[in-house]
């Protein structure tokens, strides 16, 4: 097993990383344009290794309220993999896939929850299938959990994995737009070996 | 006037009345709040994991772990005249965010009540009882701690406030 230092992570590293993220969020805001049946285009998606404090002023403060879902990934690849929307983000997508069953301003219902997590587990379904391809490990994704509530909470869950290799989170932020206006933000949270088996099945040499 | 001051993630911070402490949004983490009544000194101290010693390598924060972040709020707090005999503590946090079903990392499920039961082992160890404790269930909070009266003042999404 290598051990992974993300603040001792080269450029090199880096880069492979990005790319990942970039291929993944691709595939995944393809599939949710084909879920949508409607056009659905992507900033490139920005790849950053933040420090724990700065992640939740990056989306709105730690207070800001989010929705997100948590997979699980098995196979070659442990950890797991995080979707997260700003509420007002996940509402409009509600709204699109519901056909505005879900008024504005009103508490995220269990039907809105349940259409959430079905656009998590395709777009994060997507982003890990295209992972997959590209490192030819296998990967295999868990059902889908889901939560609503402040960033700060949500965020500690991939924080805390990340804590276990030092202070920093690395995050793929990725801004929908055209007929979705929406911030989206993947993270990706391997286990430490896997870190290292996904860097090595990109062909990486191991990491000093 | 009194002043709130924002302790980050795996931060702590000490305070003298009438300020207070305050941290937003603790999830999975865990919040310990720790007061002088007598002089009324108090800190909170916001941890992620439970034991430093799990970790191997790296150089870590230290007030990211229960047992050193704990540690190091009983230090700081006797730095500014609090006595440990005198020390009473709040803890506040350690939700189980996901209500994950999937297998592989369980750990994600376990982490907010390992961090809960680490807090409370260190406070033990250190002799200093708990009074009171919010913790666990599925929701985030945002904590602000008064060493004047020792209220400790939880907020939640779609809850009303606490003081516990």
């Amino acid at each position: 097993m290598r051990d992974v230092n993300l603040d001792q992570m080269s450029n090199q590293y880096f880069d492979v990383l990005k790319e990942i993220g970039n291929i993944g969020a691709g595939n995944a805001m393809t599939a949710l344009s084909q879920m949508l049946q409607c056009k659905v285009d992507m900033k490139v998606p920005q790849v950053r290794l933040l420090e724990f404090s700065e992640v939740g002023a990056l989306m709105g403060g730690e207070e800001q309220i989010m929705a997100a879902v948590l997979l699980g990934v098995e196979g070659d690849i442990t950890g797991y993999m995080m979707f997260m929307a700003e509420e007002q983000g996940a509402r409009h997508l509600i709204g699109k896939i519901t056909g505005g069953m879900l008024p504005e301003g009103s508490e995220f219902e269990e039907m809105g929850m349940s259409a959430l997590q079905e656009v998590g587990n395709i777009i994060t379904g997507a982003y890990l299938n295209s992972l997959s391809s590209m490192t030819g490990l296998k990967i295999i994704p868990s059902p889908p959990a889901m939560a609503v509530d402040m960033a700060g909470a949500i965020l500690s869950v991939p924080a805390i994995q990340f804590g276990i290799y030092g202070d920093k989170i690395l995050l793929i932020q990725s801004q929908f737009y055209d007929n979705l206006q929406m911030d989206g933000y993947f993270i990706l949270i391997p286990d430490l070996e896997s870190f290292g088996k996904m860097l090595t099945a990109l062909g990486m040499p191991a990491m000093m | 006037m009194s002043e709130i001051i924002k302790v980050g993630i795996a931060d702590l911070k000490t305070c003298k009345s009438p300020d207070g402490v305050m941290t937003l949004g603790l999830g999975s983490c865990v919040g310990i709040a720790i007061r002088d009544p007598m002089n009324k000194i108090g800190g909170l101290v916001h941890i992620m994991l439970p034991d430093s010693k799990a970790i191997t390598g790296g150089q870590h924060n230290i007030a990211k772990f229960a047992d050193t972040g704990i540690e190091e709020l009983v230090r700081q707090m006797e730095r500014l005249g609090a006595r440990r005999v005198r020390m009473v503590a709040k803890i506040a946090g350690g939700a189980n965010m996901f209500n994950y079903q999937g297998g592989g990392m369980n750990a994600v499920g376990k982490v907010g009540e390992r961090n809960v039961e680490a807090s409370k082992a260190k406070l033990k160890q250190m002799n200093i009882p708990i009074l009171a404790a919010d913790t666990g269930l599925n929701y985030g909070r945002t904590v602000i701690f008064y060493p004047e009266t020792g209220a400790y003042h939880i907020r939640a999404v779609g809850k009303p406030e606490k003081v516990i």
